[in-house]
């Protein structure tokens, strides 16, 4: 066991390690991306195509009209994919996905949910998978990205009339500047570690015990890379990256894991960069680096201590995962996954322990901020850091100020209700869900760990995770439509409110800082955001924790 | 902008980015991999001596007889949840203090144990706990270790020629620190056929 | 003799202090007055009177816990038992003390507006009784009747009467007499100026001082009664409007009890799942203690306070976003004479001229200035005997010459063994004019030298005063040049490093010349200055500072201070300024104090750490009150959360009718505090951040745990609970 908990060390420090020599220049080339007047000439012909003004700065609303047609297009584009997936090529003979499948799953992945009530070798052929899920996987992280971007320029400008850039543009440049180049690369070196690529169908093979089996293929390798560095998650399998062609090794799970962090963790980089003062970046990803340590030390605890009724029987807790990653290979993605929205498993959450399951779900809960989402992570960490500031900016008896603007009325109005939203679609899906026939039909589990299921799904939905504790039957049409709705309201409502922000932000003018503005780069601020998003998502959600994972873990 | 140029151009977008990133990204990611790693991309299929395909290195599967009893000349991968059935991948998703499952537990550790011939407390954790996938080719050097003399016997082979080849199967630490030591079943059952 | 008369041409009244009738203030009342019973119970009829939904409802937060305590009380009635009528109380009890926090701060603000009040009527004027369309011009002014009437009555058009060494009541026309007028208090500088009837000098302002002459003054303004009547309305709470910052932090506050409502509803529905069903009572009860009642029962109190405060400073402001605003204030604008320096010159050293000795002219300066009383007076005599040693007093049939604003000169005329001896000094130019008067004239190179001298002085800021003497009929002689300059307050280093230290620069305003005010600026220790300012050259100062996202305040009284009073954040006028300027700035400064600026700005910090103090504390306790009541829920399903139970309350009941009454008690143990505000020492905002977490963040984790254990271990005793 001391070897194994070495093992665990090594693996988070070197993972640190990396992180850390690539966010500083990761961090300055997304600047250079998003703040460059320049187009290259493939872009300018794209933007001809589009008829778009790339360089037209819009404001907030306009800003968000576009991202909500483009993501309207994505859903009604998705959506009639996978409905007429019959007609189409490439499609292994699977037939149409039913109505509320198609809602549900093209909702998802246009929300960077990518949460899947379909087994994606049993219901996905290749086209859909490429021209359908992997595009949105590039494109709705780019949306995120997008939206954070904005809202550092809100910060970064100063009397601009609520301009906050160009979608188009914003959107074009993440997705091609940036998140294609890194996928390249990444997807020929998870191909190298064996997960697999090719436009073959699945052909049935004959096993050393002469039985048949099924030897798969599909594009994987290259759905795999956005699937983890766009923070989406959704699996090419069911099984998601505990499938052995999805992270074949403990090489290629380290490198998922890398991959998901890779942007999160760049992205505070960029916004120091771009709002002039490195040192409000730092304090950023102090916060986030802070709180994801403690979740994974805290997962990875548990997970090795083992408690509970199963895993003491079986002297660990191996049920639902896989002996290559091990228990600290599989509890560090676990805490990465459910740190950031991505939601790709190398295990079965459903059957960590009470403990780990708690912390995954109360690291989801925490809004996705440890690092967060491609985008989402950022914006819902500055969104924390203005709340903060509120509270700690009266304490030093000033207008609270952040990155020179102040936070009055209207800004702490959309803070708020960004706060509110989130947990009122977890708390009011999962309520309504443990007391109706049909929500009550999906749990597979009865008493606190039924809960839990639930619980889990909600917040997975409305924070745009995606993971499931899969025990819970949502292939429904209930659930598919409950966490459908959970996903829309839980990725635009905050946007819009983000975006609004930025609007109200840029047309602020900046305010020099003095002796008397509070600090928001020290490290008893970064602590101050730290304690503020605890108490604040801890205050929220621990009666109904309390009944789930509280209760099962101290059973 | 108004809203239906707006949707009309994001729909061009959404067309163009589709055919880029949904056509020519895989494509070109496939083209590569068939000429890069054309094993790999292929799915790591592993051959008998007669160069038939048996498996994929990557793939678990069952070792059971037609009864649905372990065969004792096999190594036996762990339980699974799917089958090791390639096309249905799936974990039990079963809760750390459900009933089922800690059943299952205790009655696999007898199997095991019995099927064996060793101590229940020999039997390690993860000869008693279903995969993630259901697909887990690999079994740790402790559950290995602990069927070797059935294997040996059933086959009239040597413990050390048997324990060997699990030698031979047997991985370690990627890079020293990541992922645990572990004992691929597949190539190692059929290392035990050719 | 008139020894006031004898004043010297450059000697205004000491600044803060004008003669103006009024007494000096002495601050009424400088720390927060502690709370009596008489207070509480004074106010709580109005308490009561607020619980009316209708008022209430403008308070989210208290009004959540009315609605509540209704509904426990119907249940209470429905399903009696000894606990729920014990909530019910409580809870009723909550929403009382909420509205009695309310009400105790108005009910201060109310006794310090009729304080107020009577502040205004102590200033008076000397009005002409006779009707004005029958004054005749042409007779002799000191036949005038006059009565004597606070200056607030005055009328427009009413006359008055105003003497050397009173104020003018309010903003008027000369229509008699010509005067020489300090008004260095509306103006900033230091130098009387002469106003007569007629032509375009007959303008007077309230709140200047006449130095010498008498004239009659037509009033075109009333004195700012109209302003006053605003201010007594806005310190008794009756016109009382949210600032942006509380209304801001209102936002919060709901948002949280937002939050706080779906979780506890919800709650419901996962109780009912794990099978047990909550009574609607505890939901309550939760609810309640979890909403943000602290601070929401105390928010509109410590608004209504912090105008409270300001008023015992007696500074009345216009509005509480004004307060607020200057707690953000990032640039003071302050004038130099009468705030950074002492508004009085003070001999600095005198320098002879030709073949004349220091000690000559030491002798004749000391001379010229004993009968003089005013401090600048005094500073020459000082000066001289500091050279030369006391010397003889002033023979008694010494005649004084009064300055007056035709010669403006001063000096005394002695009787030198029977020959006539006359020492004169004064401005440059009326000295000179003197001495030529008497036939001497100037050798070339004394005249050089003077002019050097007299250009030095003035090039440093200084004033020079020309000493002559003539004895007999001989022509006169200069003898040399007096060096007047400003003196910097003692301890206002201290406090610009204080202000640097809050984030605040210090700019100096002077209408003296770059070098002067350069080199009195870094004597002050003043972060920048503005010299030979025109108010003009205010305005785009203050315009350029707030184009670069800076408040600006500053402390004004002149007419011509008016529009930057109007462009600047916070405006402080003062009350002896023109009505223009009251009327253009956002406060008023009863002392007319400038540096109150300073705490002005303290008071605004202490308003919003007060807010977000107890926003904290308030938010911290829920942490206690979770541990209070989760357990007491549902250890009766989940034995195992009996482990939570860590203050080992004694029983469910007991452990959530404790946290209710905590709950109601903490807000009447702070009432205390958001009267007066939490403590506010100067310092840079991380330090104050971690003090404040420390006390109110910490505190407020911890004290919960100590409260709720103390209240349950007599709960405990209750029968049937």
């Amino acid at each position: 066991m001391t070897a194994t908990v070495w093992a665990a060390i090594g693996q988070f420090g070197i993972l640190l390690v990396l992180l850390a020599a690539v966010h500083l220049p990761l961090g300055a080339y997304m600047a250079r991306v998003y703040s460059s007047p320049h187009h290259t000439r493939v872009e300018r012909a794209w933007y001809r195509t589009l008829r778009v003004d790339p360089d037209a700065e819009q404001r907030w609303s306009t800003y968000l009209l576009s991202l909500l047609g483009f993501s309207l297009a994505s859903v009604l584009l998705l959506y009639a994919l996978g409905r007429l997936q019959a007609h189409l090529p490439w499609n292994l003979g699977f037939s149409g996905l039913d109505p509320a499948t198609a809602w549900n799953t093209a909702v998802s992945f246009t929300t960077n949910t990518n949460w899947q009530s379909y087994s994606g070798e049993a219901a996905a052929g290749h086209l859909l998978q490429m021209a359908g899920l992997t595009v949105q996987n590039f494109v709705s992280a780019a949306v995120g990205m997008a939206v954070a971007i904005a809202l550092v320029r809100g910060l970064a400008r100063s009397g601009t009339d609520a301009r906050i850039g160009n979608f188009w543009s914003d959107l074009t440049r993440g997705a091609l500047r940036i998140l294609l180049p890194i996928a390249v690369v990444g997807a020929l070196v998870l191909a190298a570690n064996g997960v697999i690529q090719s436009l073959d169908p699945h052909t049935a093979i004959t096993t050393i015990t002469g039985e048949t089996q099924q030897a798969l293929g599909g594009p994987v390798a290259s759905q795999e890379v956005i699937k983890v560095l766009g923070t989406n998650g959704g699996g090419f399998f069911n099984a998601n990256s505990a499938h052995p062609f999805e992270n074949p090794n403990a090489l290629t799970n380290l490198v998922e894991i890398f991959l998901i962090l890779l942007i999160p963790s760049a992205l505070p980089r960029t916004f120091g960069l771009m709002v002039g003062d490195r040192r409000q970046g730092w304090a950023i990803l102090g916060v986030m680096t802070g709180l994801w340590t403690v979740a994974t030390g805290l997962l990875t605890w548990a997970e090795l201590a083992g408690p509970g009724l199963a895993p003491s029987l079986a002297g660990a807790a191996m049920e639902g995962k896989e002996a290559r990653f091990g228990l600290a290979g599989t509890a560090l993605f676990g805490a990465a996954t459910t740190g950031t929205s991505t939601g790709a498993v190398d295990s079965m959450h459903d059957s960590l322990t009470a403990p780990g399951g708690g912390v995954a779900m109360f690291t989801m809960m925490l809004g996705e901020v440890a690092p967060g989402g491609v985008g989402s992570g950022l914006y819902g960490m500055l969104v924390l850091a203005v709340l903060t500031v509120f509270i700690a900016g009266l304490m030093v008896g000033r207008t609270p100020e952040y990155a020179g603007k102040k936070i009055g009325r209207g800004e702490i109005t959309l803070v708020a209700l960004y706060v509110l939203t989130v947990p009122a679609a977890v708390l009011l899906g999962s309520a309504i869900s443990v007391v109706t026939g049909p929500g009550l039909a999906g749990i597979q589990e009865a008493g606190p760990h039924g809960l839990s299921e639930v619980l889990y799904a909600f917040t997975s939905a409305s924070n745009n995770n995606g993971s499931a504790f899969a025990g819970l039957a949502a292939g429904t049409p209930y659930f598919n439509t409950m966490t459908g709705l959970a996903m829309l309201v839980g990725r635009f409502v905050p946007i819009a409110l983000v975006l609004a922000l930025a609007g109200r932000l840029a047309s602020q003018n900046t305010v020099p800082a003095s002796a008397g503005t509070l600090p928001t780069h020290r490290p008893l601020f970064v602590g101050l955001v730290g304690a503020v998003t605890l108490v604040v998502v801890g205050l929220t959600f621990i009666p109904v924790l309390s009944l789930g994972p509280v209760v099962e873990s101290l059973s | 902008m108004k809203p239906t140029r707006t949707l009309w151009t994001a729909l061009r977008l959404t067309l163009v980015l589709t055919v880029v990133l949904g056509i020519g990204y895989p494509l070109v990611v496939t083209a590569i991999g068939r000429v890069a790693f054309p094993a790999q991309a292929a799915g790591s299929l592993v051959r008998d001596d007669a160069g038939q395909v048996r498996g994929s290195a990557l793939i678990g599967q069952s070792f059971l007889g037609s009864d649905g009893t372990p065969l004792p000349q096999y190594f036996q991968p762990r339980p699974s949840a799917a089958g090791y059935d390639a096309a249905a991948s799936s974990g039990s998703n079963l809760g750390p203090e459900d009933a089922g499952l800690a059943a299952a537990v205790a009655q696999r550790r007898a199997d095991v144990a019995t099927f064996n011939a060793v101590r229940e407390d020999q039997v390690p954790p993860d000869a008693v706990t279903a995969s993630g996938s259901g697909l887990d080719p690999h079994i740790s050097p402790q559950y290995a270790a602990i069927q070797v003399a059935r294997v040996a016997a059933a086959r009239g082979m040597t413990e050390d020629a048997v324990r060997a080849l699990v030698a031979a199967h047997t991985q370690g630490r990627t890079l020293g620190f990541l992922g645990e030591p572990r004992v691929n079943v597949v190539t190692l059952n059929l290392a035990l056929d050719g | 003799m008139n020894r006031t008369a004898l004043a010297l041409p450059t000697s205004p009244a000491p600044a803060g202090h004008p003669g103006d009738g009024t007494p000096p203030h002495t601050p009424r009342v400088r720390a927060g007055r502690a709370l009596s019973w008489a207070q509480v119970r004074a106010a709580l009829p109005g308490a009561v009177r607020k619980l009316d939904p209708r008022v209430l409802r403008h308070q989210p937060v208290t009004f959540v816990v009315e609605i509540g305590a209704v509904f426990t009380t119907v249940l209470s009635i429905v399903d009696p038992s000894v606990f729920a009528w014990w909530v019910t109380v409580w809870l009723w009890f909550t929403v009382l003390f909420a509205a009695l926090a309310e009400s105790i701060a108005e009910a201060r603000g109310k006794a310090q507006a009729s304080t107020l009040r009577a502040t205004q009527r102590q200033t008076t004027a000397r009005k002409v009784v006779a009707g004005q369309d029958t004054l005749d011009f042409g007779s002799r002014l000191d036949l005038l009747e006059t009565t004597v009437v606070p200056s607030a009555s005055l009328r427009v058009g009413d006359v008055v009467v105003v003497e050397a060494g009173e104020t003018i009541p309010g903003d008027g026309d000369v229509i008699e007499g010509v005067a020489s007028v300090d008004e260095s208090a509306v103006t900033g500088e230091s130098a009387p100026v002469i106003r007569e009837s007629g032509g375009d000098r007959s303008a007077v302002t309230g709140g200047t001082v006449v130095l010498s002459d008498r004239i009659v003054v037509r009033i075109t303004a009333a004195a700012g009664a109209t302003f006053v009547d605003r201010m007594i309305a806005l310190v008794e709470g009756s016109e009382r409007q949210r600032t942006p910052n509380e209304i801001a932090l209102g936002v919060l506050l709901t948002s949280l009890t937002i939050v706080f409502l779906l979780a506890v509803a919800t709650l419901q529905p996962f109780a009912v799942y794990s099978g047990q069903k909550q009574s609607v009572l505890v939901l309550v009860a939760l609810l309640v203690c979890l909403i943000p009642t602290t601070i929401g029962a105390l928010l509109s109190a410590i608004g209504i306070a912090g105008m409270d405060r300001l008023v015992q400073r007696n500074v009345l402001a216009m509005s509480g976003r004004a307060v607020e605003a200057a707690g953000d204030v990032d640039v003071l604008l302050l004038d130099k004479t009468g705030t950074i320096t002492y508004g009085n010159r003070r001999a600095a050293r005198l320098e002879p001229v030709g073949e004349v000795t220091r000690t000559e002219l030491a002798v004749a300066a000391r001379l010229s200035s004993l009968a003089d009383t005013t401090p600048e007076g005094r500073s020459i005599v000082d000066l001289a005997e500091h050279s030369i040693g006391a010397g003889a007093a002033l023979p008694v049939d010494a005649v004084l010459v009064p300055f007056s604003a035709h010669t403006r000169m001063s000096g005394v005329d002695l009787d030198l063994d029977g020959e006539p001896f006359r020492l004169r000094k004064g401005a440059g130019s009326a000295v000179r004019g003197w001495v030529r008067s008497t036939g001497a004239r100037l050798p070339e190179d004394v005249e050089a030298h003077l002019a050097e001298l007299v250009e030095d002085v003035s090039r440093s800021g200084g004033t020079p005063l020309v000493v002559a003497e003539q004895l007999g009929e001989a022509p006169a002689r200069v003898l040399g040049v007096v060096h007047l300059k400003d003196v910097v307050k003692e301890g206002m280093r201290e406090r610009f490093d204080e202000l640097r230290a809050m984030g605040i620069r210090t700019v100096m305003v002077t209408g003296d010349n770059r070098l002067t005010a350069q080199a009195i600026a870094a004597e002050a220790g003043v972060d920048d200055f503005l010299a030979e300012a025109t108010p003009e050259d205010k305005l785009a100062y203050i315009r350029r500072e707030q184009s670069g996202g800076r408040l600006v305040a500053m402390a004004g009284d002149g007419t011509n201070d008016a529009p930057a009073l109007a462009q600047s954040d916070v405006g402080v006028a003062m009350n002896t300024g023109t009505s223009a300027a009251k009327e253009a700035g956002n406060m008023v400064d009863l002392d007319s104090d400038p540096t109150k600026l300073i705490e002005i700005v303290q008071i605004g910090k202490q308003l919003l750490i007060t807010r977000g103090a107890l926003t904290t504390f308030s938010v911290a306790n829920d942490v206690a009150k979770y541990f209070a009541i989760l357990p007491a829920m549902f250890v009766g399903l989940f034995p195992q959360l009996g482990v939570l139970n860590v203050m080992h309350l004694s029983s469910p009941q007991s452990a959530i009718l404790s946290a209710v009454i905590f709950n109601a008690l903490i807000i009447i143990a702070l009432i205390p505090l958001s009267l007066r505000g939490v403590r506010y020492r100067p310092a840079a905002a991380d330090v104050l951040l971690r003090r404040n977490l420390l006390i109110y963040g910490v505190g407020g984790l911890i004290a919960p745990f100590l409260g709720i254990k103390l209240i349950d271990l007599l709960v405990s005793l209750i029968p049937g609970v």
